[in-house]
């Protein structure tokens, strides 16, 4: 009977072990569209050169069906009071700050979503509904996602944004970099109107060094960083600057190691192909049986 | 010994003027909930795009999970580790950790934005994802509680099924049914005793590594690579505290003699297991020198003196003294601040570290979240009252030579 009972054991628990190796074989490839191609696009934004006129804004809600209003009335200067977010209506903004060096010409900074190369969203999202594509784009699927947020929590810079008000479908809105337009060949929108050629966009690779030489030529314009170059592994939106943005909060301050990296590294040091928790099972599935020999070899003594 | 220890289920009535008030509390939680289903997350919350999560994820889903560790631990106490003299104590955290992931669950499904795709994870993985790693852990971990609950359900009802009138011709299918599910259950059981304290142990963990992906938008007091381990470490910590608390409020509302026999020895385990937790978390303040934090005052540093200094040093303190682990009062009152401190952890780690680089105002809870987070919570103490009116989970003392007489209850 006790013979019976063991090999019961031994073989409940081979059967379970190896369904959980046949799944953790499955995990291995489910995960989200994430790459990071060598020709990947970006955007770079000479905070230099822009003007606040926000036709970026204006544009940027146009390609996105945003009722965007008159582009007349983006001429509006008071919005600057106070400091904006992306939002599900904006998806980018520009905010001015005090310019250090010259106090009649503030800087203007465009934000939007930074479009990481080392992205928290996708690998934080807990269906993979964000995907990073082969063009650099971060984009969000809405067939999956279920509204959790961890987006928001993970994202470094603060950008995706909910749709509270609405009880059906809320969705996970933030800049999809015109992912639909540029598939056609098209520039993004707000790119495409800029009036003073603050964004350029093309190749990243490109990009760093059409800012390096900037920098080389102009060193009193510019200071000698392109921002998002190295931030949380690089960034497909770089930012050239006259000052360091991170002072004046327009741009948070953040360290150079990719964000999911050690989130991941744990997740995978735990799992490991569900070595780990296999073994954690065998272990106390031993020191249960030999507790229940012991109790049975002290009961069978005391008879 | 003339006396031993068997689970039925309690003769007392259901009503009383603290459940009548715990209905109302509920109640009021139901209204607002509806409210989030018609109207939205924002119609009821004070979330934003600053602070995507609030209580109902760090007390609702984060504390809730820690506070129902007792379950595991005691799963692990009583069966793997086979000490039979806590037996009693298995069936009650089995129940509280039952009806403790089942409002998990709920939470998670009233927070999430589109709670008709919960489901989801289930098919679209994302093996990268601490969330999706903690959500399929507690779906799983959910079932395995059932399962293990199910043997206290036929207990119940084998050889007793009596279905009346034109549902009678269910009454034989239904007792070979209980019959099959019993016979099955008692041969394969400990599959799912061992696999629950498992999935425990995982999910527990990473619920810590969640936060860890905030990198700095967290306070340096509390984000550290060691979060899940802490996680861990302090979900053990507090599982017989709790049970020692659930046991304790059980035998004062239901006027049951307290088993001071069971919970005193319990208590013995708690200061090493509290003790390993405080050695991480001073450890990890003194490797990282987060310790500077703490000179300046502010929310976050009160907060975390307060987590630590009463949430832990003054418990272990009290559990490592003899008078404390035999005096009822003082018993109650150490086991209640691990729980607090376990509790005011896990808020701590969702909401007090969580500060965004661009936010405008703090979060502070509306009125709808606490609603709704009291109204879980007593509905949670009825549904418990209900089950243990009705279904053998508290043990009660019997003589030994007379076990078909009726007991008579103590106290």
């Amino acid at each position: 009977m006790e013979k019976q009972n063991r090999r019961n054991f031994l073989k409940s628990a081979g059967l379970l072990t190896a369904t959980i190796a046949g799944v953790s074989t499955k995990t291995a490839k489910a995960a989200p569209e994430n790459i990071l191609s060598e020709d990947r696009m970006g955007v770079l934004v000479d905070t230099t050169a822009c003007i606040g006129c926000r036709n970026c804004e204006w544009a940027c809600k146009e390609a996105h069906g945003i009722p965007a209003g008159d582009i007349n009335s983006y001429e509006d200067k008071s919005v600057f009071k106070q400091m904006r977010r992306p939002s599900g209506n904006s998806l980018t903004v520009v905010n001015q700050y005090e310019n250090e060096k010259m106090i009649n010409n503030p800087i203007n900074v465009k934000v939007q979503c930074m479009h990481c190369d080392h992205p928290a969203c996708v690998s934080a999202c807990i269906v993979g509904a964000f995907s990073k594509k082969e063009n650099g784009s971060v984009i969000w699927d809405t067939d999956k996602c279920i509204g959790c947020r961890y987006c928001m929590v993970a994202c470094p810079f603060q950008v995706p944004s909910f749709e509270y008000d609405k009880a059906i479908d809320p969705e996970i809105r933030k800049c999809d970099f015109c992912y639909e337009r540029t598939k056609e060949g098209k520039l993004p929108a707000c790119v495409e109107i800029c009036p003073v050629e603050a964004l350029t966009y093309g190749p990243r690779s490109e990009l760093i060094k059409i800012a390096r030489e900037k920098i080389k030529k102009f060193p009193d314009r510019y200071i000698d960083h392109i921002y998002g170059e190295h931030e949380v592994g690089g960034t497909s939106w770089l930012y050239l600057a006259g000052q360091d943005l991170t002072k004046s909060k327009a741009l948070p301050s953040l360290n150079n190691k990719p964000a999911p990296g050690v989130s991941e590294s744990i997740q995978h040091g735990i799992f490991a192909y569900f070595v780990p928790p296999a073994s954690l099972y065998a272990l106390l599935a031993g020191i249960m049986w030999l507790n229940k020999k012991k109790k049975e070899n002290s009961s069978r003594g005391e008879e | 010994m003339s006396e031993y220890l068997k689970p039925v289920p309690l003769k007392k009535k259901f009503f009383t003027p603290g459940v009548i008030v715990l209905c109302i509390i509920a109640l009021n939680g139901l209204i607002f909930l509806a409210a989030r289903f018609f109207f939205g997350i924002g119609s009821v919350t004070n979330l934003n795009d600053q602070y995507p999560w609030g209580i109902w994820i760090a007390i609702d889903v984060a504390a809730g999970v820690a506070l129902a560790a007792g379950g595991f631990t005691s799963a692990a106490l009583g069966h793997i580790f086979h000490r039979e003299h806590f037996h009693s104590i298995i069936r009650p955290a089995l129940l509280t950790a039952m009806l403790g992931y089942t409002f998990v669950a709920i939470g998670v499904f009233v927070d999430i934005g589109r709670w008709y795709y919960i489901w989801h994870p289930l098919i679209m993985w994302n093996g990268n994802s601490a969330l999706f790693e903690v959500g399929i852990c507690v779906m799983m971990y959910l079932t395995v509680l059932y399962i293990e609950f199910l043997p206290v359900v036929t207990e119940r009802f084998m050889g007793k099924v009596n279905l009346k009138g034109f549902l009678s011709f269910l009454n034989k299918p239904i007792e070979k049914l209980l019959f099959i599910l019993d016979k099955g259950l008692s041969k394969t059981i400990f599959i799912f005793i061992i696999l629950g304290v498992v999935l425990s142990t995982l999910h527990q963990s990473s619920l810590g590594t969640l936060m860890v992906i905030a990198g700095e938008k967290m306070h340096p007091l509390w984000q550290t690579p060691v979060l899940p381990l802490l996680f861990l470490l302090s979900a053990i910590a507090v599982g017989f505290p709790m049970v020692i608390f659930e046991s304790m409020t059980a035998s004062r509302s239901f006027g049951i003699k307290k088993e001071m026999e069971v919970l005193t020895p319990l208590g013995y385990t708690v200061a090493p297991l509290l003790g390993i937790y405080l050695a991480f978390k001073l450890g990890d303040m003194f490797i990282r020198e987060t310790f500077v934090y703490l000179y300046e005052i502010n929310t976050a540093s009160v907060m975390f003196t307060i987590e630590l200094v009463v949430g832990v040093i003054i418990p272990l303190r009290m559990f490592l003294s003899k008078k404390v682990l035999e005096t009822p009062s003082l018993l109650f009152t150490a086991s209640f601040l691990v729980i607090l401190g376990v509790f005011l952890n896990r808020v701590n780690n969702f909401i007090v570290a969580y500060t965004p680089p661009f936010s405008y105002e703090p979060y502070l809870p509306s009125i709808g979240e606490i609603s709704v987070t009291l109204g879980f919570i007593s509905l949670l103490v009825l549904l418990y009252r209900v089950i243990v009116l009705n279904f053998p989970v508290i043990s009660l003392p019997f003589r030994k030579q007379s076990i078909k007489a009726k007991y008579t209850i103590k106290g």
